[in-house]
């Protein structure tokens, strides 16, 4: 049996995989038409690509049906409940850098850190009659913050894109989404809060603690790792 | 452990809930989301499995009785009323997936105004009368207690509701008091908002719900709290001391009096906890071996706000307490939209009672 390495389908984040890979000696390629999503590997014997949407890898490494996977830490966090203990992150591989953040109008003035926007919460539900919403799809992740942050009135509104949009368009008041330069949030005048934010993320190889692995298996994986000097 | 085992000790209880006046209700196990979530708040949804329905939107498997039982009895109820019910409930575990996500609870609630104490005691007889044989080990507390040390506390109201607001959130609580006590330094963003001639002129166009008045509103706020002294030490070290008491009720009541002297406020609170030790006793309960610990209930019961109590295994520490209950005054009031509703409940999970006895062998 081969050892399975699940990469994303598609975009930089493949790009940038095959790229770190490369380096360390494992060329990683993509095969058959472009819209075919199938994979080879050279320079270690028995180890088989397969390509993947980054969102599915968490659950596919939980699963056990890849041994190993590059995707997101948030992806992997947000997903994975108890993520430590079906996942170990091997390496982070120096890309796909991103923050998780909550950010409100620029327009807030008085509001900055969370003691702020639980203050902000309680007058808006007073006024309003209704909850402060927080536009994300990462709920797990910033229902766990705000609770550890000791934040009142709110509730998530889910959004699974353009989630910069939902408050001029009055479907939420503030937002939780992945930034990395901050720009869009400040085209849709949105400012983060000055708090540390609710996760930093980048891409890792992850290894998955449930895959079943054979005598080869195991000496395939051991060989590919110190391969690529892990 | 067999579900049949657990449902017929449930029915014991509620034959004998029925015996002591309490009318069977039966409940639905799809509740609206919308009111759950406005009641709990987000938070619930990391504790209760939220499904779909294309006419009727987001519904929850219920994640407990109370709700349903308080909207039954203000739809058809006429007060005072008894009540018992027993079924499944379903709670996500994500934290312990060792717990179980789904089990069986009897309960038994009162609506009844007359005499609060009186209500409280007979719950919490009834609980350690049907519970008995299990040697458990009951605890007690009073979230109106600390409740009413915080109205007296000498701050502006502004203060008092916003550490009113966070006493299930014990973090938030004393994050609250450090700042109110001058303890934490201001933090640099609301130093400069403060010093701003003009706040608002650099903010950029205004979008979405919340209006420039609702900011001006809060920067006013943020002015008068900022000129507001700081809560002294004496008055941090009373509620500190009053969250660390933990005795029995005896003694308990008499460290309340004690502080009463500095707090007055405290008066009608302690009066309650005193009358409730009364009717207790008149119940047949031992309160000079009853504990009392004053942040009882502080962390997993909102709503709770007067009378709280639980029994628990101290063999089994791992379980979750095996009966909880208390009053939820607060509750009814939200769920009637301001119409008060004096209730007081609690619940008994049979399937932990049969663990315990399984141990016995």
């Amino acid at each position: 049996m081969t050892v399975k390495l699940g990469v994303p389908s598609k975009g930089r984040l493949m790009e940038k995989t095959f790229d770190w890979f490369a380096e360390r000696g494992v060329t990683l390629t993509r095969t058959g038409s472009e819209r075919e999503y199938a994979g080879a590997v050279e320079g270690v014997e028995g180890v088989e690509l397969v390509l993947l949407s980054a969102s599915e890898i968490p659950r596919e490494l939980a699963r056990g049906r890849i041994h190993l996977g590059v995707t997101g830490t948030d992806l992997v966090r947000e997903t994975l409940v108890q993520w430590d203990q079906k996942v170990e992150p091997l390496a982070e591989l120096g890309f796909g850098h991103a923050d998780l953040v909550l950010a409100v109008p620029a327009a807030w003035v008085d509001v900055d850190t969370l003691d702020d926007l639980d203050a902000a919460a309680a007058a808006f539900r007073a006024a309003h009659g209704m909850r402060l919403r927080i536009a994300t799809k990462y709920h797990r992740l910033v229902r766990d913050y705000l609770r550890d942050g000791g934040v009142a009135d709110y509730r998530l509104v889910d959004s699974q894109g353009a989630t910069e949009g939902t408050v001029k368009n009055l479907t939420a008041e503030a937002i939780a989404d992945i930034t990395s330069t901050g720009e869009t949030l400040r085209a849709n005048h949105l400012k983060v809060l000055d708090e540390e934010p609710i996760l930093r993320s980048q891409a890792t190889l992850f290894r998955s603690r449930s895959a079943v692995q054979d005598e080869r298996q195991r000496a395939t994986l051991a060989g590919l790792l110190e391969r690529i000097g892990l | 452990m067999s579900r049949a085992e657990a449902r017929d000790l449930a029915a014991r209880f509620c034959a004998a809930f029925e015996t002591a006046g309490a009318v069977p209700v039966d409940c639905d196990i799809l509740q609206s989301a919308e009111t759950l979530l406005d009641l709990y708040g987000e938070d619930i949804r990391s504790r209760a499995y939220v499904t779909q329905d294309p006419a009727l939107g987001e519904r929850m498997l219920r994640p407990d009785f109370t709700v349903p039982v308080v909207e039954a009895h203000m739809r058809d109820g006429a007060e005072p009323a008894r009540y018992t019910y027993a079924g499944e409930v379903f709670r996500r575990q994500e934290d312990d997936p060792e717990r179980a996500p789904e089990y069986i609870q009897a309960g038994y609630e009162i609506f009844d105004g007359r005499d609060a104490e009186d209500a409280d005691a007979a719950v919490f007889a009834r609980f350690a009368e049907l519970l008995a044989e299990w040697e458990l080990t009951p605890a007690t507390g009073d979230i109106g207690i600390l409740s009413a040390a915080i109205r007296g506390l000498e701050t502006s109201e502004r203060r008092r509701s916003a550490l009113l607001r966070h006493i299930w959130r014990p973090r938030r609580f004393r994050a609250l008091l450090d700042r109110y006590a001058g303890r934490t330094p201001v933090p640099a963003t609301r130093t400069a908002l403060l010093e701003a001639a003009n706040p608002m002129a650099a903010a950029g166009p205004m979008i979405g719900r919340r209006t420039e008045a609702e900011i001006s509103d809060r920067l006013v706020a943020l002015r008068e709290d900022a000129a507001e002294p700081p809560l002294s030490d004496g008055q941090v070290d009373l509620i500190e001391t009053l969250l660390k008491v933990s005795e029995t009720c005896p003694y308990a009541l008499q460290h309340l009096r004690d502080m009463e002297v500095d707090l007055p406020a405290l008066r009608p609170a302690v009066d309650r906890f005193a009358r409730r030790c009364d009717r207790l006793a008149a119940q047949g309960v031992n309160v000079d071996t009853l504990d009392f610990e004053a942040s009882y209930g502080r962390t997993s019961m909102e709503y709770y706000d007067g009378f709280v109590f639980g029994f628990s295994a101290v063999r089994r520490p791992d379980l979750p307490p095996v009966a909880t209950g208390g009053r939820y005054d607060a509750l009814t009031e939200r769920l009637g939209q301001g119409r008060t509703l004096p209730a007081v409940g609690g619940v008994i999970r049979p399937d932990l009672l049969l663990a315990l006895t399984e141990d016995r062998g």
